[in-house]
């Protein structure tokens, strides 16, 4: 399986071949729908990100809270990807600022699989409701932006192996 | 009279609430281990094999299956020979609700407003469905419902002349339009007849019954068999990346309609469709808590 570390090079996402496993490790954002109304008003008002998105990866989830005091307290509660079709409205927004790819599960806009070519982008799937075993692959959580969101605030998952698929757009 | 306290019927919920995230059921299991008998190839196989060590981490840790817990949907049938004390039945099935999320580390994914979209962060209100029943117990269903597969559903008024073939067109449908957002192998609830506002709870209602069971009726029975048959053939798959098994079950729960209409709704069910009861007081003898046996 192909392995990948965040930040992504433009020739290492031109690379991925559709339909094929590939086991991603590093930092991901994670951002759902009220996060991208929040990041596409930040660029559209001029304003800056609140995490470097060139050759990132932006995880479309919002995961369960922490468990707390248990023994071999895991670093996350269960996480894995939510409808990819909810964020077509803002992608393309995001993605001309510049190149990354995206997390999710599900179809794409044909106005997403347009903008993932033109910006050099791609999309990747994780298996959805698999949220207990992906959160296995987290590491460390770390908080970057919009904390009032809840589970829908920014946060950065840093991932080991994240089994994921290269979908076709 | 049998009296029940608010605070048995939170505790109840509560209780419920992380039973029904945790614990995938049995059947829902069973019909997965099936399906990768089914599968050949290494793409839907690994699918489900991951969901099937997905739903044993989620079990032996007691965390949740899906990071979507759900909006909570309670049934509650109220025996009408019983007395509730302490609270209203609303207010103790949403403490339990909050409990439940708390205790349970639920995600809380209710928004107080559709439009305004202010996020209670405790996961309620929850939607209740009260029915008044004969006798003096209180049965309570809770089944925690995910968006990805609540957003695929959908309501369509037929015309009579429609008929089984327009129904089935019409569920095949929506199975295809779902493609892999739902998380397939889904399972598919259909309301058919009643009212526009029926056929949604009915369909609702249909995906609490145990998968592997037959439809108590012949003629939906089959109809039941023949649809789950087009929907595998859909290729859609589990996960969405192509295979055999993109429904585990199709249950359909008809009811009487107008001379001059055919309501139909698709509710779809992720492949977890979660749902855990218990009747209060605990009956004297026999019956145990568990899954589902609509």
């Amino acid at each position: 399986m192909k392995t990948l570390l965040t930040p992504l090079t433009r020739g290492e996402i031109a690379s991925l071949q559709e339909g094929t496993w590939v086991s991603l490790s590093g930092v991901v954002y994670t951002a759902r729908d009220a996060a991208h109304k929040r990041l596409c008003e930040l660029l559209d008002g001029g304003g800056l990100l609140p995490f470097p998105l060139e050759g990132s990866a932006i995880f479309y989830a919002g995961p369960c809270p922490t468990p707390s005091a248990k023994q071999g307290s895991p670093v996350i509660g269960p996480v894995g990807p939510t409808t990819s079709g909810r964020m077509d409205g803002y992608a393309p927004r995001l993605m001309r600022e510049a190149f990354h790819v995206t997390i999710g599960k599900g179809p794409r806009s044909q106005e997403v699989a347009a903008a993932i070519r033109r910006y050099g982008c791609a999309y990747l799937s994780a298996i959805g409701g698999a949220a207990a075993l992906t959160a296995r692959c987290v590491e460390k959580v770390e908080p970057v932006a919009f904390e009032d969101l809840g589970t829908e605030a920014v946060v950065a998952l840093t991932v080991r192996d994240l089994p994921l698929i290269v979908m076709n757009v | 009279m049998r009296e029940i306290t608010a605070v048995q019927i939170a505790d109840a919920v509560a209780r419920l609430c992380v039973e029904a995230n945790t614990d995938a059921g049995a059947d829902i299991t069973t019909a997965l281990e099936r399906a990768l008998k089914i599968e050949t190839d290494g793409m839907p196989r690994r699918v489900l094999e991951a969901l099937l060590e997905n739903a044993k981490i989620a079990k032996e840790e007691h965390i949740p299956i899906c990071q979507d817990t759900g909006m909570a949907v309670v049934f509650a049938e109220l025996g009408q020979d019983i007395h509730i004390t302490g609270g209203a039945l609303d207010d103790a099935i949403n403490d339990g609700v909050r409990r439940g999320t708390r205790e349970g580390y639920l995600r809380s994914s209710v928004v107080r407003d559709p439009v305004r979209r202010d996020n209670t962060l405790d996961n309620t209100p929850a939607v209740v469905h009260l029915s008044l029943v004969p006798g003096s117990g209180l049965r309570l269903i809770v089944a925690p419902k995910g968006f990805g597969s609540e957003n695929m559903s959908a309501v369509k008024m037929l015309k009579p002349a429609d008929g089984l073939e327009g129904l089935e067109r019409f569920v095949l449908e929506t199975v295809q339009t779902a493609g892999g957002n739902p998380c397939p192998p889904v399972i598919v609830g259909v309301g058919a007849g009643g009212t526009f506002e029926l056929a949604a709870l009915l369909s609702k209602k249909a995906l609490l019954r145990e998968v592997g069971t037959e439809n108590p009726d012949p003629f939906w029975d089959e109809a039941e068999k023949r649809l789950l048959a087009a929907i595998n053939e859909l290729g859609i798959g589990p996960g969405g990346f192509g295979g055999k098994t993109t429904a585990l079950a199709v249950h359909i729960n008809p009811y009487a309609t107008h001379i001059a209409g055919l309501p139909v709704a698709v509710n779809i069910g992720c492949h977890v469709t979660r749902h855990k009861e218990t009747t209060l007081p605990p009956p004297d003898a026999g019956k145990r808590d568990g899954d589902v046996t609509l």
